[in-house]
């Protein structure tokens, strides 16, 4: 069916209200189920057996005194999941990444797993399961994994993106370059040049729910399977991929989801427990722990940045340079890529150049964390550009006005950007009461800018009316942060009833077709796309039938307020239909009223923001206290407003955790020493500010309301706008991330000294 | 797994003296629990002490206070003689975990889990607090620093738990404080700490001191030396800074996910600095 995704400007009656979410009640009382909330009949326990080892061969695994325990149900070892991936190296890497093949290639990477009765009795399994190691020289450090010198993780890697084909194997998997112009013309120009090489440390999503699910598998090798994910219909494909079943066998049903911030866009224990399940023909129940969670599934990259920004005496830059280097774990990733198309993407630049190295190091595999790579590109080049303003002695926001992106530049990753928000952010920030308060002695305020590509991708979703008038939306997209008030919301709107008749919910992958998953801030923006063109379509099914009630052509009714109306000078007596008046009749009309659609929901709008905060150093112990923060971000048009500030907020509140204390923390041996909150330290409630957000709407123009995502961007900025007031306050340039305090107290220290 | 809920000392201090395998005393849980959670410890035997008479109590005595070793630390700061006369051992009592926690944690169990960050030892042994220890058949007294003998280990013998912790009554002129570091504002576990508690004669000056740091060393680590630089004076600048350097060299810290040794030697001395000020505050000299 034709749908229209133009941009057009109307008067809007729910969208931009605010009302309590359909998910509130059941959340904030317990009843919510989580994905470990779901139990079945005769369910089993599932546990993993993780290498202690960062690189070590697998010689043998012996889990026959394993299987002789009472009460075990099921081993297995990789030989359980054969490689049924046909050459597609992305999902063998998936494939070794659940249950390691030949190597261990990181500490935590499972190579074995039981299923058995009780959790007792699954954790003694695992005890009695040997596993013949022969470990391996490792690396966990970004710039050491890059020395010839290096440990190598995979001898089959060699540098692809080079000019000359390498003769050796290297842990850099690839090599990337994005930009444009005469960087070296660029720089002859200048009058200030900043240079400075950066550091950031891996971190995690944090999700305070660990990966969870249920899996069952039957004997007539169709399977269920119950999971806490950002995508049951790409966990449905990846699954039904590595095992060896049809997609349409395997229903996914996705629970409630606390929290995934990218971290559950990927499959580690679902193939593990649909394989135990198998074996054991029973269900199966696996929850990873936390120390699970920070060992084996799929952190941030750490990186090493180097950037190069000059400029006139005039404030106009002339020419830009960042060298990316991102570790991606032990399997190829784009990370170091997305970097390098993110570094400077807010500025307009006559000469760019960025290159990006894809590092590979006995890390867990590197996954998405919310606008992944961007914000340590953010936090490099926005050090940079705060040094060089100061340097040319203008103020850090004109600098960035006057260099900022506009409608027709083109962006440094090559597109040529419409619309854009990031000159608005910058003049509101500018315009801002926090601008102007005064600071205390130890004080320093910061900026930076932020920008987030988006994603829109294919989406699909139903729209049935009941015969009582009350209708009910089914999306495919799972709802991470309030998308179904939002999109209960958006079919008020265009069916012109009230929220509260309309109720949304996730359907399971069997009831709708694919969609993709929850992730690039697609939610809410490509599913009330789908929602739109799904309710438009049930609009013509109700013109139809009230045509059909009045026995009146249906060119001449329309749709108002809820209402279908006869137009036309011979209708004039007939008094406006309502939905449910033509809903209660639609047995004897036709049968059932529904609206589908199927589309992909191309041009998601770039988005930026501007943050500024406060922060207080103690100079004589390098502790940090954030005293205000505020967020302005572009949303195109805020759905629901109250969910968009909890995004901008949320962004800001990891993003300040990762600018401050979060760290993977590697021994020499290669293991992690902080798998748990205590020692990875995300901020506790009483850290933090409240943080203050602004909302613009410049509307996209690829959405019938103009809506672009929100849900991403917001932690692109932070942690450059932290570093840039922890160095004004503390009067030296940080350059590591997380500034934590023994960081902060060397810099100062050294400084004295120096 | 047996768990037992005794209601004598001498039968919890039987039991634990004839256990056979791994036997933990329960009062809090808040160590005992998360170690069993984490896979570290699997007691054979569990004996929880809550039940036992008077454990639970604060009593003010003629020579102090007494604590009772199942008193939660929650409890210590809603105790308001013992707030007014040990502030500095009840601020450190409720740093520990969060309010959560708080209303679980015990100071002696803080004392017996043995860390060498444990928040309310410093203060303790600052303050000059003793742990009454009880055995099957005895009984004595002991300086709380004399309990903890490295990390995770303690001087009690098989079947011995401490019953109460003995805090003196406050001569005039008295005060004392806790100060920790942690990066982030609660729920963290120190870097470095550091316990004071001051006597001042007549004229404002430093009659008595005693000085604790913790996480710096294996076990807290009294500064003798800290006190004889306090003695006499009136906390001037000058003895200040002298403080500072006199405990930043007591300190034998690690290199650890934490902190770094030259961060810790650094701020144990700014700690001890501003600790000091704080007490002496509090004992009303100015």
């Amino acid at each position: 069916m034709n749908f229209d995704p133009r941009y057009s400007g109307r008067n809007f009656t729910s969208v931009g209200t605010r009302p309590i979410r359909p998910d509130g009640v059941d959340k904030v009382t317990g009843r919510a189920r989580y994905g470990a909330d779901f139990n079945m009949a005769g369910q089993l326990v599932g546990r993993v057996l993780r290498s202690p080892h960062a690189h070590a061969t697998i010689r043998k695994i012996d889990t026959s005194k394993a299987e002789k325990l009472a009460g075990v149900k099921a081993v297995i070892t990789a030989a359980d999941l054969p490689d049924l991936t046909d050459g597609d190296a992305a999902m063998y890497d998936i494939l070794d990444n659940c249950m390691a093949r030949k190597k261990a290639l990181y500490d935590g990477h499972a190579v074995a797993a039981v299923a058995a009765v009780d959790a007792r009795t699954a954790k003694q399994a695992l005890k009695l399961i040997e596993v013949d190691y022969e470990v391996l020289p490792h690396v966990t450090d970004v710039d050491e994994a890059m020395k010839h010198s290096a440990p190598l993780i995979n001898d089959a890697i060699f540098t692809e993106g080079l000019e000359e084909k390498p003769v050796k194997p290297s842990n850099v998997t690839k090599r990337t370059q994005y930009g444009h112009g005469d960087i070296h013309e660029g720089f002859g120009q200048a009058d200030f040049v900043v240079e400075r090489s950066f550091k950031t440390e891996q971190t995690h999503q944090g999700y305070i729910e660990p990966h969870a699910c249920v899996a069952n598998v039957s004997s007539d090798g169709t399977a269920d399977l119950w999971v806490c994910t950002q995508g049951h219909f790409v966990y449905r494909q990846h699954c039904a991929q590595l095992l060896g079943m049809e997609a349409s066998k395997l229903r996914v049903t996705s629970s409630e989801i606390g929290g995934g911030f990218g971290g559950k866009t990927h499959v580690w224990a679902e193939p593990v427990a649909l394989a135990l399940s198998r074996k054991a023909g029973r269900p199966v129940k696996l929850v990873m722990t936390r120390d699970e969670v920070f060992r084996a599934s799929g952190p941030t990259s750490a990186t090493s940045i180097d950037v190069r920004i000059g400029a006139r005496k005039d404030g106009t830059i002339t020419a830009a340079e960042a060298t990316l280097r991102y570790s991606c774990g032990p399997y190829a990733g784009m990370w170091a890529e997305i970097g390098a198309m993110t570094a400077f993407a807010c500025y307009k630049l006559e000469n760019v150049k960025t290159v990006g190295y894809e590092v590979l190091v006995n890390r867990p595999k590197t996954a998405a964390y919310r606008a992944p790579s961007a914000p340590m590109a953010a936090f490099a080049v926005e050090s940079a550009v705060d040094e060089l303003a100061k340097e040319i002695g203008m103020d850090p926001v004109e600098f960035r006005i006057r260099n900022a992106a506009q409608e027709g530049t083109r962006s440094s990753y090559g597109p040529v950007y419409g619309p854009i928000g990031i000159g608005p952010t910058l003049e509101a920030a500018k315009n801002h009461p926090h601008m102007k308060a005064p600071l205390g002695k130890n004080q320093g305020r910061g900026m930076a800018c932020g920008f987030w590509f988006n994603f829109g991708g294919q989406t699909c979703t139903d729209l049935n009316i009941g015969m009582d008038g009350s209708v009910s939306l089914a999306v495919g997209t799972v709802d991470v942060g309030g998308s179904r008030a939002s999109l209960s919301l958006v079919a008020a709107e265009e069916l012109g009833i009230p929220y509260e008749q309309i109720k949304t919910v996730v359907a399971d992958t069997s009831s709708l077709g694919y969609n993709d998953m929850t992730d690039g801030s697609r939610g809410t923006f490509s599913s009330s796309m789908a929602t739109i063109s799904a309710a438009r379509n049930a609009i013509k099914i109700l013109r139809e039938r009230a045509a059909q009630m009045w026995d009146i052509p249906v060119d001449d009714v329309v749709w108002e307020e809820g209402h279908a109306i006869a137009k036309g000078a011979t209708h004039g007596n007939l008094s406006p239909l309502s939905l449910k008046e033509i809903a209660a009749a639609s047995g004897k009309t036709g049968g059932p009223i529904a609206g589908h659609s199927e589309l992909v929901a191309d041009g998601a709008g770039v988005s930026f923001a501007t943050h500024i905060c406060d922060i207080e150093v103690d100079p004589e112990t390098g502790s940090t206290r954030v005293l205000r923060y505020t967020v302005v971000q572009d949303a195109g048009k805020a759905v629901h407003p109250t969910y968009v500030e909890g995004q901008y907020q949320g962004g800001a509140a990891q993003g300040i955790g990762w600018a401050l204390n979060e760290e993977y923390i590697y021994g020499k041996d290669g293991r992690l020493q902080n798998p748990g909150f205590l020692d990875y330290r995300i901020p506790v409630c009483s850290d933090l500010p409240m943080i203050d957000t602004q909302i613009l709407e410049i509307p996209n123009p690829n959405h019938p309301y103009g809506v672009r995502g929100v849900g991403e961007t917001s932690i692109v900025p932070p942690l450059a706008a932290i570093a840039n007031a922890v160095s004004n306050a503390a009067g030296v340039r940080m350059t590591h991330i997380p500034m934590s305090p023994p960081r902060i107290l060397a810099a100062i220290e050294a400084e004295r000294g120096g | 797994m047996r768990y037992i809920r005794p209601l004598s000392i001498e039968d919890a201090a039987g039991l634990l003296a004839d256990s056979a395998g791994t036997a933990a005393i329960l009062a809090g849980g808040s160590d005992l629990l998360v170690r069993m959670k984490g896979g570290f410890i699997e007691p054979d035997l569990i004996v929880d002490i809550k039940a036992i008479d008077g454990l639970g109590e604060i009593r003010e005595t003629a020579e102090g206070f007494s604590i009772g070793a199942a008193v939660p630390c929650a409890v210590l700061g809603e105790n308001t003689a013992l707030q007014k006369a040990w502030p500095g051992v009840v601020e450190a009592a409720k740093l520990i975990g969060s309010k959560q926690v708080q209303g679980r944690c015990t100071i002696v169990g803080n004392l017996c889990n043995a860390s060498p960050a444990a928040d309310s030892v410093p203060a303790l042994v600052a303050a000059g607090a003793k742990a009454v220890v009880v055995g099957p058949r005895t009984r004595r007294t002991i300086a709380v620093e004399a309990v903890p003998t490295g990390p995770g280990k303690t001087s009690l013998a098989k079947g011995e738990i401490i019953e109460a912790i003995l805090l003196d009554k406050r001569l005039p002129r008295s005060g004392d404080a806790y100060l920790r570091f942690i990066p982030r504002t609660e729920m963290d576990i120190a870097v470095v700490s550091a316990g004071v508690n001051l006597t001042l004669d007549e004229q404002g000056r430093v009659k008595s001191a005693r000085l604790a740091l913790g996480a710096v060393a294996p076990t807290v680590v009294l500064v003798e030396e800290a006190a004889e630089v306090l003695i006499g004076s009136k906390l001037d600048e000058a003895t200040l800074e002298r403080l500072a350097k006199v405990c930043s060299g007591a300190c034998r810290p690690i290199d650890d996910k934490r902190g770094t040794i030259e961060f810790r030697r650094k701020v144990a001395g700014v700690l001890a600095r501003r600790a000091a000020t704080t007490a002496y505050a509090r004992a009303g000299g100015k």
